[in-house]
């Protein structure tokens, strides 16, 4: 068996008050109220840890970067402890074959039981060529490492959109993982890259609860992505009122008003950093004067310009937006009308004449 | 009554005229709450993605796009449920009331009056031919630059508008799966505004149309729209 939780951690010399002030904190976080800590600290004390393989495919590895940072003081060493965290080729001491077994043994061992969570995607083109791991695609380590599963998490946009790797063009169709893996529970946590405290909140969830949170239609955990980041922007009153930073160095920009115009792309982007912030609650994207970049919103790179709202089209072959292919067809058929309008009076004036030059001869003869 | 001299000089001019009563009053009264709809959401619509400049003052003072959102939000619910209503009235009015629903795309005749419509706004027609109803190319027009337009305008609208009003609300629930449908939030906003930019391009053929239509082809089309009989003047 085994250890608990809470074994793990009083092992690591954490206190029992540090211990309890992290499950307040994160019944809090997560947004369950002060009934649901006590608990998270039973669940701790019972549970045996869930053994995690953290797989990466195609990716930068800004998502393990953004979860070892995970701000609260004891979080990183709590949540890096809590989950037994049996491979992960960019955190683990283990290398080469000695590596390569334990996921072997866990699959043998843990069947149904352990947590996947993969970062970066695989890339199908030239059957899988372009993500090599231990001599073998990455492809098929995923497809393997996944089969008996319990649950798959998605870090970040690469695992459950595709990210930059999958823009277009796409070179080495880079895949999401949802669109690899079938048939298993998949939880995206989208996000370039996802915020820390999002990351180790959906695994708390799934260890307390030892269920996967509820998702939205896109498979995103619906208590940090039901709400854009417009929704609760701290600029939102002044989007309301209709004042708008116009350039990066005006008025507007110094008193803090909405950068809606400035290309920001908080009403059309679910993550929850106007609510819970980066780097401990210090500050995030829009707090700093640059509008959100969207970056957790699927094909987002390829969503246009980052500093245009009304942004382009690509489906046009050329890059235009909707007012531009609007304005020119309005204008196109607007001279149309004009030129149709034309020939028809002169057609008609020409008939006139004709009609009444017609009875005039016709009155000659009578 | 017209005076002795009036009744003579129509006589002598006179052509008979013949007319039929074509759009009931719920067709006529939705047209025309409609159009106005169309103009508030056009130009509210065109603020949304691109906002007047700055206003002045604290933001506490100032409530512009709101109102603007407001204005928008409520004509959409009118314009729908205007759409729905008419929908209705497909069923239960009169045969033209279900021509912008439904083409005859079996008929053979109908496909070369189509064409002879378009030979005719080609000026290669000399004359017109006369319809109680729309003319078989503008049904053709109708229906997908209208009724399946305003249908796509609607669900994009409403998807659009379930963002703001939440997950689990009615919106959310019938019109939420749009958004993740049409490729994300953003492409569902650039959809919906090119939408409103071929919505006013029929428009302006519409109206350049109906208005032709009047004078060239001797029938009524704009007072029908308001009396609902169609004259036919020779």
């Amino acid at each position: 068996m085994t250890e608990t939780f809470y074994e793990v951690l009083r092992r690591q010399g954490i206190t029992r008050r540090s211990f309890l002030k992290f499950c307040s904190l994160t019944a809090t976080s997560l947004g369950l109220g002060s009934a649901a800590a006590p608990r998270i600290a039973h669940a701790m004390e019972t549970k045996p840890r869930t053994p995690v393989l953290w797989l990466h495919g195609l990716e930068c590895t800004c998502c393990s970067e953004s979860f070892i940072r995970s701000a609260h003081p004891l979080t990183k060493d709590v949540v890096l402890s809590m989950l037994s965290l049996d491979y992960d080729d960019t955190l683990m001491a283990a290398a080469g074959h000695q590596a390569e077994a334990i996921l072997d043994e866990v699959k043998k061992k843990y069947k149904g039981q352990y947590i996947v969570a993969v970062e970066g995607n695989p890339p199908l083109n030239e059957d899988g060529m372009f993500c090599i791991q231990g001599g073998r695609p990455f492809v098929e380590k995923l497809r393997e490492t996944c089969a008996d599963a319990k649950a798959i998490i998605s870090w970040g946009a690469c695992a459950s959109y595709g990210c930059v790797q999958a823009a277009k063009p796409n070179p080495t169709r880079a895949t999401p993982v949802h669109k690899v893996i079938t048939g298993k529970p998949i939880i995206n946590v989208p996000g370039c890259p996802p915020i820390a405290e999002v990351m180790t909140g959906v695994v708390t969830y799934m260890l307390t609860f030892d269920r996967i949170p509820e998702l939205d239609r896109q498979g995103r955990p619906k208590m940090f992505y039901g709400q854009r980041i417009h929704d609760k922007c701290y600029r939102r009153g002044h989007f309301d009122a209709g004042q708008f930073a116009e350039a990066w160095d005006d008025e507007g920009s110094r008193k803090g008003y909405c950068l809606y115009k400035m290309g920001c792309k908080g009403p059309t982007t679910y993550n929850a950093c106007s609510s819970m912030r980066w780097n401990g609650g210090v500050s995030w994207p829009v707090q700093s004067g640059h509008g959100c970049i969207g970056c957790s919103e699927e094909g987002f790179w390829d969503k246009g310009s980052f500093y245009d709202r009304v942004t382009d089209i690509k489906q046009f072959g050329v890059e235009s937006n909707a007012d531009t292919v609007g304005l020119a067809a309005a204008g196109t058929v607007g001279a149309a009308i004009a030129a149709h309008a034309a020939v028809t009076a002169l057609a008609r004036a020409r008939q006139k004449a004709g009609e009444s030059a017609n009875s005039n001869d016709k009155q000659g003869e009578n | 009554m017209l005076s002795q001299q009036d009744m003579l000089e129509a006589e002598r001019h006179g052509k008979q005229v013949r007319s039929i009563y074509v759009y009931e009053a719920p067709v006529r009264l939705w047209h025309w709450i409609n159009a106005l709809c169309m103009v508030v959401l056009a130009v509210t619509g065109y603020f949304i993605g691109k906002p007047l400049p700055t206003m002045p003052g604290e933001a506490s003072d100032n409530f512009l796009l709101g109102y603007i959102r407001f204005a928008h939000f409520a004509a959409a619910y009118i314009f729908a449920i205007g759409l729905l209503g008419r929908v209705y009235w497909a069923f239960v009015g009169n045969h033209h009331a279900r021509q912008i629903f439904k083409l005859p795309i079996t008929n053979g005749q109908w496909w070369s009056e189509v064409f002879f419509e378009l030979r005719w706004y080609l000026f290669l027609e000399k004359t017109p031919k006369k319809y109680v109803g729309h003319n078989p190319m503008a049904q053709l027009m109708m229906f997908f630059f209208f009724t399946v337009l305003a249908v796509g305008m609607v669900f994009t609208g409403f998807a659009l508008y379930s963002e703001g009003a939440g997950l689990g609300t009615w919106s959310d629930t019938l019109f939420g799966w749009v958004i993740p449908a049409l490729g994300g939030s953003m492409q569902v906003h650039s959809l919906h505004r090119l939408g409103m930019w071929i919505m006013m391009t029929f428009v302006l053929v519409h109206v350049y149309a109906a208005i032709r239509e009047d004078i060239m082809s001797r029938q009524s089309l704009i007072s029908t729209m308001i009396s609902g009989w169609r004259m036919f003047k020779d």
